[in-house]
């Protein structure tokens, strides 16, 4: 049976893990359908009457002092909190993969030239960085927030990657398929891609959840995705003056990001030990 | 020898520089290969043995130049392998091939034993389709492995068995040449019998040369009829085994010999024991590389000095020592 399938398996017997891609799936797919299931997030029906208004039949999860339906604003929040963790996660891993990749096959002088800048990268704080470009951009939208996460993201992943391709390169298989005259691209992507991917993979897994808490972190302090757009973040900050005289409002968008973030790192500690080429097969 | 050996090796080099310190300012040499001729005639089998960190690998990986040399010449049917460039090195990639120690490291984990034995013919096109899948199933029938090998992964096989999808691997491209490199040393005794044997069966068949390398004495006899003995990247003896065998020149192939085990209790031999390890290849000593280690009674001030060369001492029996003759 392929190593793939193995692992598949693996994770489909562990239940916590298919607990959180079930949770996974069913957010992604209520992002999606978000607005043919609840109405306008924007809309404020009546703003001086129906603000904070406590779970009812017409607002499932109540409103906001706004007067806006929390259930509506919390699945169109998910669609931002998905697609910056997600979309971020992505291109940081992609970006990182292909430093990695770069540095460890290219010479010493380009390796090390790519590796000490990751080093310096390292060395930022990437909160007081975002928190400053966030502050004086303040029209940036939402694919903005998503490339600057991503571009101060990738750092770890390509240390990774490097230190695989490197010790890919000295394995007897690759030295067997290049006296078989294998090119190098071939030996890429037949004997190092698919060595990478499984640490890649669970790396970019398990990133998607601390992603989704930066980008709230952000939004609650007004920045990145801005307010009406409704985010966790900014939902939050919504309900903090009224935390005890109407919790709900913040109570919603703080246990949507508490479930998301707990599903994402159960569904990649899962894909961590299913593809650990450690535990036997 | 008439005619031109398949595989010439004249006066190979190979060193390893690598940074060393803090800041990887200084730069430390390993002469791993250090100056190696030898021939391999069409459908022969040339041994090489010596003690692990000797070179021997490093020697078969520069043959295939799958390693950069430092110095001296591979010929491989009369062209110089080092001059090819890489079109022409991959078509002679065809004609020779490796099999490597530990079948474990060799095979990717992640390609179905099918998938691996069909890389050579894809990169040489040599088939396509199902004439390719009808070549790798005859191909892991030939190596002996059970039908419907190919769609199974290494880690559902046992050593000896993946040990023969690796050849099948070497075989996919016709190769006329295979270095060996300690092929049946990570297998069981019982299963390397069978290895071996199927080496010589596809030896016979299929008209091949190997370079034949492992420290294991007994194992070298059973296979090659020549045989050279290598010491910190040089050759030190070389010769007809059974010259080799029976009459051992070199101080250092007399200690190899004296630790090969006897099926027979009753045998009592003077067994030399070599004292310590071999030295650094770093730092090889001066004069003959062995003379540290060497026990010869006779073994005097040129010893230290003086490096010797191969000298002819018997037919086709050289050995390079200045006491062998005494």
């Amino acid at each position: 049976m392929s190593p793939w399938r193995l692992a598949a398996r693996r994770f489909a017997r562990n239940r916590p893990a298919l607990t959180g891609a079930v949770l996974v799936a069913a957010l992604v797919l209520a992002a999606l359908l978000a607005p043919l299931l609840t109405a306008d997030p924007l809309a404020q029906p009546d703003p001086v009457r129906l603000q904070n208004q406590p779970p009812s039949a017409a607002h499932l999860l109540g409103t906001d002092p706004y007067s806006r339906d929390i259930l509506s604003r919390t699945l169109h929040g998910a669609r931002v909190s998905l697609v910056v963790g997600i979309g971020a996660a992505l291109l940081a891993v992609t970006l990182g993969a292909g430093v990695g990749l770069t540095a460890g096959l290219a010479g010493r002088r380009t390796d090390q030239l790519l590796m000490r800048g990751v080093d310096v990268a390292l060395s930022l704080p990437r909160i007081v960085l975002l928190l400053a470009v966030f502050a004086v951009w303040e029209e940036a939208p939402a694919a903005a927030v998503v490339l600057l996460i991503a571009v101060t993201g990738w750092f770890q992943t390509s240390r990774i990657v490097r230190a695989s391709v490197l010790s890919l390169r000295e394995a007897d298989f690759v030295a067997a398929a290049r006296a078989l005259g294998t090119t190098g691209a071939g030996i890429v992507r037949r004997h190092l891609l698919p060595h990478i991917a499984a640490p890649v993979i669970v790396s970019a897994s398990l990133d998607v959840g601390n992603i989704i808490l930066l980008e709230a972190g952000l939004s609650y302090l007004g920045l990145g995705v801005r307010p009406p757009t409704p985010t966790w973040g900014n939902m939050i900050m919504d309900g903090k003056d009224v935390l005890f005289s109407a919790p709900w409002v913040a109570l919603a968008p703080g246990l949507a990001l508490v479930l998301t973030v707990v599903a994402f790192n159960l569904a990649g500690d899962g894909l961590r030990d299913a593809l650990d080429p450690r535990a036997a097969a | 020898m008439t005619a031109t050996p398949l595989v010439e090796v004249r006066d190979l080099v190979t060193h390893f520089t690598h940074r060393v310190g803090l800041f990887g300012t200084r730069r430390e040499v390993v002469q791993a290969v250090n100056g190696v001729s030898l021939d391999v005639a069409a459908r022969e089998t040339l041994g090489l043995v010596g003690e692990s960190g000797c070179g021997k690998t490093t020697l078969g990986r520069t043959i295939l130049r799958l390693v950069a040399r430092t110095s001296g010449e591979v010929r491989f049917d009369g062209q110089d392998v080092f001059a090819l460039d890489l079109a022409a090195l991959r078509r002679m990639r065809r004609r020779m091939q490796i099999i490597f120690q530990d079948p474990d490291g060799s095979l990717n984990p992640r390609l179905s034993i099918g998938r691996a034995v069909r890389e050579g013919i894809e990169v040489h096109r040599l088939a396509r389709g199902a004439e390719a899948d009808g070549r790798v199933e005859a191909l892991l029938a030939e190596v002996g492995l059970p039908a419907g090998s190919a769609a199974r992964y290494p880690h559902e096989f046992s050593g000896g068995q993946r040990q023969r999808a690796c050849i099948a691997r070497a075989l996919a491209v016709e190769p006329e040449f295979i270095v060996c490199d300690e092929p049946v040393s990570a297998l069981d005794v019982s299963v390397q019998a069978q290895v071996l044997n199927l080496l010589l069966d596809l030896q016979a068949r299929r008209g091949l040369s190997y370079l034949f390398i492992s420290h294991d004495l007994a194992v070298v006899r059973h296979v090659a009829p020549r045989v050279a003995v290598m010491y910190l990247g040089r050759i030190v003896e070389h010769g007809p085994s059974d010259g080799i065998y029976q009459r051992p020149l070199h101080p250092y192939t007399q200690a190899l010999l004296t630790a090969v085990p006897v099926p027979d209790p009753k045998t009592k031999r003077a067994r030399v024991v070599l004292a310590g390890d071999p030295p650094s290849p770093v730092n090889p000593p001066g004069g003959c590389p062995f003379h540290p280690r060497c026990q010869h009674p006779g073994k005097n001030e040129s010893c230290r000095t003086v490096r010797p060369e191969l000298r002819e001492l018997a037919p086709g029996h050289q050995v390079a020592c200045h006491l062998a003759d005494r």
